[in-house]
């Protein structure tokens, strides 16, 4: 019981990575109906940045983190500036095919920058551990999942109370009214990129010390994918739910059933929600959009 | 009684002695590969509701979304107070003073009505004459008020065109563009929403373009009128005068019967250039 408690929540944690991840996906597709397979790439970049400045540079661990998410931000809006905004508006394949290069590009800079090592950051967390009687949980694991707690709510009371968030919003609901309203949308679309970037950035350094930093923990996007599908598509506490459900899923197969079931685990849930509920968790009743 | 008077005094002294507030001259614009208004010029002086008649398809709309920069034309300058806003980016039109009430409402439907309101005024950072225009937005439309912290999806329609008008508003416009605000609404609730188009000219001295294919109501709400025809503008006048037009009366408010239906033409000369 234990083992399945301790499972469960550093499944939790994974889970909340993931969420972080397809959160992104969700925030680009609502807003520009983009959907960003160099996600998990933006991650990835957020990760070794901030490895440059927290062990290479030898910043404080919180300078060097807020840094790469400073710093993504920036690249998250000039990708969007440079890459995607010349061809808004032609087909969705187009743009799809768009960010696939741009992550393999992305993947394959980072592998000659920073080389094909393993690197690792060290925390304030690293080696700590709460116990609680038996329960003995990594303070990493928590970290992830007090940070992510964190950012929602801040996401949330940016989307919910401050005027530029609600213009997002608004140019998310209806893009033409947008623009009727003064809206500089366009503007908006980069901003968004910068907020995904930045949420992707943050949870690269977050998993930084569960995986240790190497250019294909990209890949991890492929499984963020299915959370954001998970939860809708279209919805931000989707993501999140779809996000834990698959870590955790993902963390228990690879406990308890022989290998090779983990890495499968994710697109079997998937696969067996969609049957059930095709329009994801929080699809149909999607509301609250941002 | 001009715009800035009455609703912001702040505002600088109007410019140009007498000239038109809006101006287009020569206008045409491409819907995708269609050339949907040719020639198209036009005049809306200070306080004036000035109307454009004409079926689906004559290009109404396009002419409001060239102007607010949506579009952006092919030929020819829209000038507002004089100056050429013409390929104008649309968030600089609005902040320039014009607001576009868009055909079909398009409120935002997840916010909140009163976010939706908030967003009409978007561009501005005074935020207690924002308060202050809000009520007064809520005076010409109390069910707003009621339901301000609904979905705007959930409003009715004309709920939702009073919605659209209020909102725009709140960018405190030099114009209002208002295309069909008639368009999906019972007659009762479309002599309502006139009634308060009309008030909001005489109290606000708001200056407006209005569209519509409802030519009755919109010839006795405005000044004058256009009436145009598959892209081009085929006569104008005063609404006094178009209301007495033969084919006025006889294609738009229906007033004459037809004998020989099939050989619909203008009476007169077409008057476009």
């Amino acid at each position: 019981m234990l083992d399945f408690i301790q499972q469960t929540i550093g499944g939790i944690a994974l889970g909340c990575v993931y969420g972080l991840i397809a959160l992104g996906f969700v925030l680009i597709y609502k807003a520009t109906e983009v959907v960003n397979f160099a996600q998990g790439e933006l991650m990835m970049l957020g990760a070794f940045l901030s490895f440059t400045f927290i062990a290479t540079l030898g910043l404080n661990y919180w300078l060097g983190f807020a840094l790469a998410v400073v710093c993504m931000a920036v690249l998250g809006s000039t990708m969007e500036r440079l890459v995607i905004r010349p061809i808004l508006g032609y087909p969705q394949f187009s743009i799809v095919m768009a960010t696939i290069g741009l992550g393999l590009v992305v993947r394959s800079l980072a592998g000659m920058l920073w080389g094909t090592d393993d690197l690792r950051i060290e925390t304030p967390f690293t080696g700590g551990v709460f116990k609680l009687g038996g329960l003995v949980i990594a303070a990493d694991s928590l970290s992830i999942i007090v940070a992510t707690l964190l950012l929602c709510a801040v996401l949330y009371w940016f989307f919910r109370y401050t005027k530029i968030g609600i213009a997002m919003q608004a140019t998310s609901q209806n893009m033409l009214a947008a623009y009727y309203m003064g809206i500089p949308v366009k503007r908006i679309f980069s901003l968004i990129w910068a907020i995904s970037a930045m949420v992707a950035c943050i949870a690269g350094v977050l998993l930084a010390p569960i995986t240790l930093i190497h250019a294909n923990i990209g890949f991890l996007g492929l499984k963020a994918f299915p959370a954001a599908v998970l939860g809708g598509f279209s919805s931000i506490p989707g993501a999140l739910v779809g996000g834990i459900i698959i870590g955790v899923v993902e963390t228990l197969s690879g406990f308890y059933l022989p290998e090779g079931f983990k890495d499968v685990a994710a697109y079997v849930v998937l696969l067996v929600a969609l049957m059930v509920m095709p329009q994801g968790l929080f699809g149909s009743r999607a509301l609250k959009k941002v | 009684m001009s715009v800035e008077a009455t609703l912001d005094p702040s505002a600088a002294a109007p410019q140009g002695p007498g000239g038109p507030l809006l101006k287009l001259s020569n206008v045409e614009s491409y819907y995708g590969p269609i050339l949907a208004i040719r020639g198209i010029s036009l005049e809306l002086a200070r306080g004036q509701i000035v109307t454009v008649l004409g079926a689906n398809g004559a290009g109404k709309t396009t002419i409001l979304k060239t102007i607010s920069g949506v579009l952006d034309p092919e030929k020819g300058a829209v000038e507002l107070e004089g100056r050429p806003i013409q390929r104008m980016a649309p968030d600089r039109v609005v902040r320039l003073g014009i607001s576009h009430v868009p055909e079909g409402r398009e409120v935002f439907p997840f916010l909140s009505v009163l976010d939706n309101l908030r967003m009409g005024a978007f561009p501005r950072t005074d935020r207690d004459a924002v308060q202050r225009d809000l009520e007064k937005v809520f005076g010409y439309f109390p069910v707003l008020k009621e339901r301000a912290h609904q979905p705007a999806g959930q409003l009715s329609g004309g709920q939702q065109q009073m919605l659209a008008i209020g909102r725009a508003l709140l960018a405190r416009p030099k114009v209002l563009l208002l295309d069909e605000p008639s368009l999906g609404l019972s007659p009762l609730l479309v002599k309502e929403i006139f009634k308060i188009i009309r008030r909001l000219n005489d109290e606000e001295g708001v200056s407006m373009l209005l569209v519509e294919q409802n030519a009755h109501i919109a010839l006795e709400t405005a000044h004058y009128g256009y009436v145009l025809e598959v892209g081009r503008i085929v006569m104008d006048g005063t609404c006094r005068d178009l209301m007495k037009s033969d084919d006025i009366q006889e294609f738009y408010l229906g007033m004459k019967q037809d004998d020989d239906r099939g050989t619909r033409r203008w009476k007169k000369k077409k008057t476009w250039r």
